[in-house]
């Protein structure tokens, strides 16, 4: 879907991205993580041209980005920044009609497609459709601004730490949400951030890049198992290795036959959840039943322990 | 209704009134008076005078305004900023004249009359509504240009949809400046025969008539309080209106 083929730019003398190629599968979402001034910004806005590459391409389902010219390029993809970039002298509902308007949409299917992204943000259109952003909270800013990004259907979306603003309890939820949404469209998402938890938790492959350079492009367990340089390892933090190994699997994925004491937990958590719930509740195993309560099993905190140990 | 509109609301009846009726008012002026002077000019309706004043002020400030914003604009697009120095002293070159030098300057190729003093005001109202402008279009939330990109607007959408709607408080601000420096201004025009409101106070200076200068200065004064507030809360309107939080300076 996306293939990025040794990307280069510097400005004044100074490299900010290194030769740096990867592809990204239709659907998929690739998480770029690295700190800042390791040229992940760069590389994102390379894709859509808001930053025109020294030498390299972008070829996006083929097709070279540099055929188009760059504002029809940006109306295919959509685009999230970090503090949402909002209109504030325009409303809620014609922030996210914003891209649709201008590729020509007729009024009454701008209209539609505003209402129904409203509701998929859990946004009642009728409440905040002529809302100005400026009265809304930080999580509904970040909602519409999303909105707004894929208002006109793009099969791609590129967004630029786009939860960075947002305090640990919307983020989480901000987090999920995306995930539906990405499910729900098949959208194919390059994200950008600085937070590895974030990274493991959003994306099917990981660029881990530094000082302009991709260290590694990898799913989510490969970087945790091996990652591939000390910096890599570095970023990944050595006190969490085996809890972000546990958090990449959901309990049903290794339910075992069984019967366990206690509250049951649902099969839809993640190891790490199963873990903490484990270690907190003091038991050697815990209930697990699926989605309609029904017992599927048990889980041990021996396999727990399995589970949570590097691959060999 | 607060204090201060009731304020502003009596000086405009008392305006209108005055100028409609000025000999209904003569009693107030008639103590100023020496010699039996006249306590009101007639020699021109005072309603006549007011109307043209404020005609080429409005003449001066919209011709500067469109000026002015067309070169802040131009300034601020990329092929544009190496004429943002020249343009900036330009401005600079028209505010530092004073107004009567280009009414001297202007009177032999112009003639007397109207037009040197719309010269004059023209000028001297450009460099607070080029230097607004460019506040305006130069400070605009870096997120929000960047956004204006990203959707894919091209040069002209962007300026036209986002950057000069979310400017316009700053650049109303810069007008209302503009305006009221030309209101006071234009009354010097009446030195080189335009006809305005200095008219009257040239005529009391004259003939020392303290009520001629007095009247003339108070329709003047009343006026530019009233035009300063009026688009005062234009702009505090278009700024709540544009959802932007920051007070326009």
């Amino acid at each position: 879907m996306l293939e990025i083929d040794a990307l280069r730019k510097s400005y004044l003398g100074l490299t900010v991205v290194d030769d740096v190629g990867l592809t990204v599968a239709e659907g998929e979402i690739a998480v770029v993580v690295g700190t800042s001034g390791s040229g992940k910004t760069t590389l994102l806005r390379m894709i859509n041209r808001l930053i025109e590459p020294d030498s390299g391409r972008v070829l996006i389902e083929g097709q070279d980005t540099r055929e188009l010219p760059a504002h029809e390029l940006r109306r295919r993809i959509g685009y999230v920044i970090q503090g949402h970039g909002l209109f504030p002298h325009r409303s809620v509902g014609q922030n996210i009609a914003t891209v649709p308007q201008l590729v020509g949409w007729d009024r009454a299917r701008v209209a539609k497609r505003v209402d129904e992204l409203l509701e998929l943000f859990q946004l009642d259109p009728a409440e905040f459709r002529d809302r100005l952003p400026n009265e809304l909270s930080g999580g509904q800013q970040q909602r519409v601004g999303v909105a707004r990004a894929l208002a006109a259907e793009p099969r791609l979306l590129l967004m630029d730490e786009p939860f960075g603003a947002l305090d640990p309890i919307i983020r989480a939820k901000a987090q999920d949400d995306l995930l539906a949404i990405q499910r729900r469209f098949g959208t194919t998402i390059v994200l950008v951030t600085h937070d590895m938890e974030e990274a493991i938790h959003l994306g099917n492959r990981i660029a881990v890049m530094d000082k302009g350079q991709l260290l590694q492009y990898a799913p989510p367990a490969e970087i945790i198992c091996s990652p591939a340089t000390p910096f890599v390892g570095d970023l990944l933090g050595t006190g969490e290795r085996a809890f972000r190994l546990l958090s990449l699997r959901r309990v049903a994925e290794v339910v075992e036959p069984g019967e366990a004491e206690g509250p049951s937990i649902p099969s839809t958590l993640t190891l790490r959840e199963a873990l903490d719930e484990a270690l907190w509740s003091g038991r050697q195993a815990l209930p697990v039943t699926d989605a309609d309560g029904k017992p599927m099993g048990r889980l041990t905190l021996a396999a727990l322990a399995r589970l949570g140990a590097r691959p060999q | 209704m607060s204090w201060g509109l009731v304020i502003r609301l009596l000086a405009l009846a008392l305006l209108v009134g005055f100028v409609l009726s000025p000999q209904s008012f003569a009693f107030v002026f008639e103590p100023l008076t020496r010699n039996n002077q006249p306590a009101i000019y007639v020699q021109t309706s005072l309603l006549d005078l007011t109307l043209n004043h404020l005609l080429i002020v409005a003449i001066a400030t919209s011709a500067a305004t469109v000026v002015a914003v067309g070169l802040a604009v131009l300034v601020t697009r990329p092929f544009g900023t190496e004429f943002l120095p020249l343009s900036r002293s330009l401005a600079n070159i028209g505010q530092t004249f004073p107004p009567v030098a280009v009414l001297a300057l202007a009177v032999p190729v112009l003639g007397f009359g109207t037009a040197p003093t719309l010269v004059a005001l023209f000028l001297y109202g450009l460099l607070p509504i080029f230097e607004n402008a460019l506040t305006g279009l130069t400070t605009l939330p870096p997120a929000v240009t960047e956004a204006a990109r990203g959707t894919g607007m091209t040069r002209r959408q962007r300026l036209l949809q986002v950057e000069l709607p979310l400017a316009m408080p700053v650049i109303l601000a810069g007008i209302r400046l503009s305006t009221v420096i030309a209101l006071a201004t234009a009354t010097i025009g009446s030195t080189v025969a335009a006809r305005t409101l200095g008219e009257v106070i040239i005529a009391g200076l004259l003939t020392s008539n303290v009520a001629f200068v007095l009247q003339g200065g108070l329709i003047v004064g009343v006026l530019a309080v009233l035009i300063y507030d009026g688009l005062s809360y234009l702009e505090r309107l278009l700024t709540a209106r544009t959802g932007q939080e920051r007070v326009a300076g």
